[in-house]
């Protein structure tokens, strides 16, 4: 055996170092683990600042004496490289170590050990623990806001029916794929808006606006016909006419008729609310607000200077502003834009609203996969003899969403952490009931209950979604 | 000529269209504000407020404007925004960082991070800073003081207050310091240039930053002092520092969050930026014999810059329309005082709304314009 130099660790005095370094770190190791757990202090006989630091003393000791470079210990390299590199990264890490474990009891008896589940009323929760009984009590609040418990089969039904709807795409077979696109963009929101519009509501709410919607699908079924030259003229002039043509002409009574499900009660969308409410409001803002971007996007490069200017215009202008302006905008300025007897939802207010919003971010996002996409492929197309409309659906629109769709699910994710938003116009989703409930004299502060139940909800469903645009952008990769 | 037409008709088409709506609007606007006796006009901002502002930077009471009332939200906007710009750049630097490291400890940690407030909504993290965390803090006179002078309790955060004495003397040998330092470094960029010497920069510019102020203290007359809270009790039960500053718990709340929330955005930015800059560009600078400190400085650093840049500007600018969710929690900024307050007495929805819009829409199109200008000024001059 050489001679030991404890500054300098070196290989040939490897498991004299090693059995020492080690037994040094998990000294330490027990000393926090005891301090934290059990509330032991071991080297209580020393003075109170020195016992407080000794455990990062002799863990960094610990540390010092095994980083050994090429030891041939397989754990023992992989240890040195990914914690142990030098002094620094040694106390870091062992400064996170003691945190994790100096953070684990507080939590774990906040979160379980101390709280109280049982029970239905204030009276269990008088632990130090977390009072899981007020989120029992209030679940329902929570997830359907104001609306009847009676009625709530309604809600449960539309959203599992709309689920079911929704994973079509993943039983289609080869045959049917390519009307998948206007499966997703046409039919199946109008489908959901049938749902939310007559079984959730149960009522002729959305009243105006349904001439509206069942005008734009009617013509943009048909514009799938129509030749690609004069499509722009068409969609402009069609939906106003057939909007104009089914308001005044043709069943307007029966319409009436229609809205009014017998069997169903109205239930009015101020007593919305809750985690539905947050779904309904993203699903349709994430429907209407991919097309409208992409159109603007279209229109910031188009060739036509003045539809130009106005795209930027409107891209700018709604980038520029907070959403809680718009907000703002939509609840006491909006109604002064429209005619006296005119009067919209103010959840159709809010949609439209948000949608908008969006829609300049989308935008944005889109203008920049056109970008990228080089001139080659618009040259392309057109010596193929493809018009405007034609090259865009089918060859650079294609192209340039694959490439956003990172970007698309950023703003996707912002849109969903938005929705809270809506308090400003009265609408309570679940944060807004969470505000609520926490107001409620007989549940006085359990606020924290709260916000962690309703922060683990968000955080799994936007976890999820960017899980799962990242596993698009692998699925739609393509060389370039 | 029917190259022309076919050119001409979707912008008229689109023209008559954006007209129409917008003619509408006013048409209807115009017959509303009829109907309810509102006039239009700016002619408020001049008239008597009478109403009080909880936290405010300038002088305010009642009997000021509703111009003055704008000023005092656009103020307290500004304060929100600049310090969470601050913090959230320090702590997203240090987050993009920590990512990047070697140690699996560290960058799990700071991935950790980066994902469990990315995916919170802002607002809750606002509301629980403010109804949960801060609502747990002691009452004044349970608090116990954070190193002697600072006290944290439920009605905000109490901290020592400067007391100055001729602070301008002070001001002018801090700028006369960095007027010598930006004149140093010029001397010193010639040096190297003509002579190939370099001048240790970094430690005349350290020294002289310290030095000059320190020398203000000594012969410049200066002095200065703290004035520390001190609890001082008003009924049986309440209590209430007075004396230093004192900081809103809204205040905190909302920089808190703000600056946790922006900066894993930030973090992300600056991840990216570092991650850009290939690894040839440091073996090249290396084995032309540059230090480490200088392959940072000139090689790594300046294309890093290029990357992270745009990217972080935007994320100052989303932080500063975030703030406008203090009016969830009641902190006089400009939506909460003008858009709400100033807007539920005088009723002027159109005017008080499009002000606060334009304010907001200013705002970032100057830093979008600064932004674009200062991105070409960097961009890869390619031959």
């Amino acid at each position: 055996m050489s001679k030991i130099n404890f500054l300098k660790p070196d290989k040939e005095n490897l498991n004299t170092f090693l059995y020492l370094g080690s037994f040094l770190f998990i000294i330490s190791i027990i000393d926090v683990f005891l301090n934290s757990f059990f509330s032991l202090n071991i080297t209580g006989f020393l003075p109170s600042s020195l016992s407080f630091l000794i455990p990062i003393i002799l863990g960094f000791i610990g540390l010092h004496f095994i980083r050994i470079e090429h030891s041939g210990y397989k754990f023992l390299d992989q240890v040195n490289k990914n914690i142990n590199t030098n002094n620094f990264n040694a106390i870091l890490s062992l400064l996170i170590i003691f945190i994790i474990i100096k953070s684990i009891p507080p939590v774990l008896s906040w979160f379980v050990v101390d709280a109280s589940f049982a029970g239905d009323s204030k009276d269990v929760c008088s632990g130090t623990g977390a009072c899981w009984t007020y989120i029992k009590v209030w679940f329902r609040r929570f997830m359907y806001g104001m609306y009847p418990n009676a009625e709530q089969w309604r809600i449960n039904l539309s959203f599992i029916a709309l689920a079911l709807l929704g994973s079509v795409g993943y039983f289609a077979t080869e045959k049917f794929k390519k009307y998948l696109t206007l499966y997703y963009v046409v039919i199946y929101p109008f489908i959901a808006f049938l749902f939310i519009f007559f079984f959730i509501s149960g009522g002729p709410i959305f009243f105006d606006f349904s001439y509206g919607i069942i005008a734009a699908v009617i013509s943009i079924i048909i514009g799938f016909f129509i030749p690609s030259k004069f499509k722009f003229y068409y969609f402009i002039f069609v939906p106003i006419t057939l909007y104009i043509a089914l308001k005044y002409f043709i069943f307007y009574e029966e319409l009436i008729e229609l809205g009014k499900l017998d069997g169903l009660n109205w239930v009015e969308t101020g007593a919305w609310g809750g985690l539905s409410l947050t779904f309904i409001i993203s699903f349709f803002c994430l429907i209407f607000c991919f097309p409208i971007g992409m159109a603007f996007a279209l229109g910031r490069r188009s060739d036509f200077p003045l539809i130009r200017y106005i795209s930027i215009g409107f891209i700018e202008f709604w980038r520029g502003v907070p959403l809680i302006t718009v907000l703002f905008m939509s609840a006491v300025m909006f109604p002064m834009f429209l005619p006296a007897d005119f009067f919209i939802d103010k959840l159709v207010r809010c949609i439209i609203a948000i949608s908008l919003f969006e829609a300049a971010y989308v935008a944005e996002v889109i203008r920049g996969g056109l970008q990228a996409l080089p001139r080659g492929q618009y040259e392309a197309a057109k010596s193929l003899g493809m018009g405007y409309w034609r090259m865009h659906i089918f060859v650079i629109l294609p192209q340039a969403l694959k490439l956003v769709i990172p970007g698309i699910a950023n703003t996707f994710l912002a849109l969903v952490k938005d929705t809270p938003l809506i308090f400003v116009v009265g609408l309570l989703e679940i944060v807004g009931m969470l505000n609520l409930a926490k107001t409620n004299p007989e549940w006085l502060g359990f606020a924290m209950e709260g916000y962690v139940f309703a922060a683990i909800i968000f955080w799994i469903i936007c976890y999820a979604m960017s899980k799962y645009s990242y596993n698009l952008e692998q699925k739609y990769k393509t060389e370039r | 000529m029917n190259l022309k037409l076919q050119k001409i008709i979707p912008q008229l088409i689109t023209v008559l269209v954006v007209v129409l709506v917008f003619g509408f609007f006013t048409y209807n606007a115009q017959i509303n504000m009829e109907n309810r006796g509102i006039d239009f006009g700016y002619g408020f901002l001049s008239q008597e407020s009478s109403f009080d502002v909880q936290f405010s930077l300038i002088e305010y009471d009642g009997s000021h404007s509703y111009f003055r009332a704008y000023l005092v939200g656009l103020l307290n906007t500004i304060l929100v925004s600049v310090i969470g710009i601050i913090i959230a750049t320090i702590l997203g630097v240090i987050v993009g960082v920590a990512r990047l490291s070697p140690n699996y400890l560290i960058n799990q940690f700071a991935a950790f991070y980066v994902e469990f407030f990315r995916n919170i909504p802002l607002l809750l993290q606002i509301f629980f800073w403010y109804f949960a965390a801060l609502r747990a803090l002691p009452l004044p006179q349970d608090a116990d003081a954070m190193l002697g002078v600072f006290f944290l309790t439920i009605k905000g955060l109490y901290v020592p207050a400067f007391v100055w004495e001729n602070l301008n003397v002070f001001l002018y040998s801090i700028i006369a310091a960095i007027i010598a330092i930006v004149v140093i470094r010029i001397h010193a960029r010639k040096v190297q240039e003509t002579q190939g010497k370099q001048l240790p920069v970094f430690w005349i510019s350290v020294g002289l930053i310290f030095i000059l102020p320190l020398l203000s203290f000594l012969i410049g007359g200066v002095s200065l002092s703290f004035e520390i809270p001190k609890l001082k009790q008003l009924a049986a039960t309440s209590f209430k520092y007075e004396g230093g500053l004192s900081l809103p718990p809204e205040l905190i709340a909302l920089t808190l969050s703000l600056a946790l929330y922006t900066a894993t955005f930030i973090a992300e930015c600056v991840r990216a930026g570092i991650q850009g800059v290939g690894k040839g560009q440091k073996e090249a600078a290396a084995s032309i014999g540059l230090n480490p400190n200088q392959v940072l400085k000139l090689v790594v650093m300046p294309q890093a810059l290029r990357i992270i840049i745009p990217p972080t500007t935007n994320q100052y600018l989303n932080l500063t329309k975030n703030s406008s969710l203090a009016a969830a929690i009641a902190y006089p900024d400009l939506v909460l005082v003008f858009a709400g307050t100033a807007l539920m007495q005088t009723g002027k929805a159109i005017e008080i709304v499009s002000i606060t819009m334009l304010t907001y829409l200013s705002l970032s199109i100057s830093i979008s314009i600064l932004m674009n200008w200062y991105n070409k000024k960097i961009a890869i001059k390619e031959k």
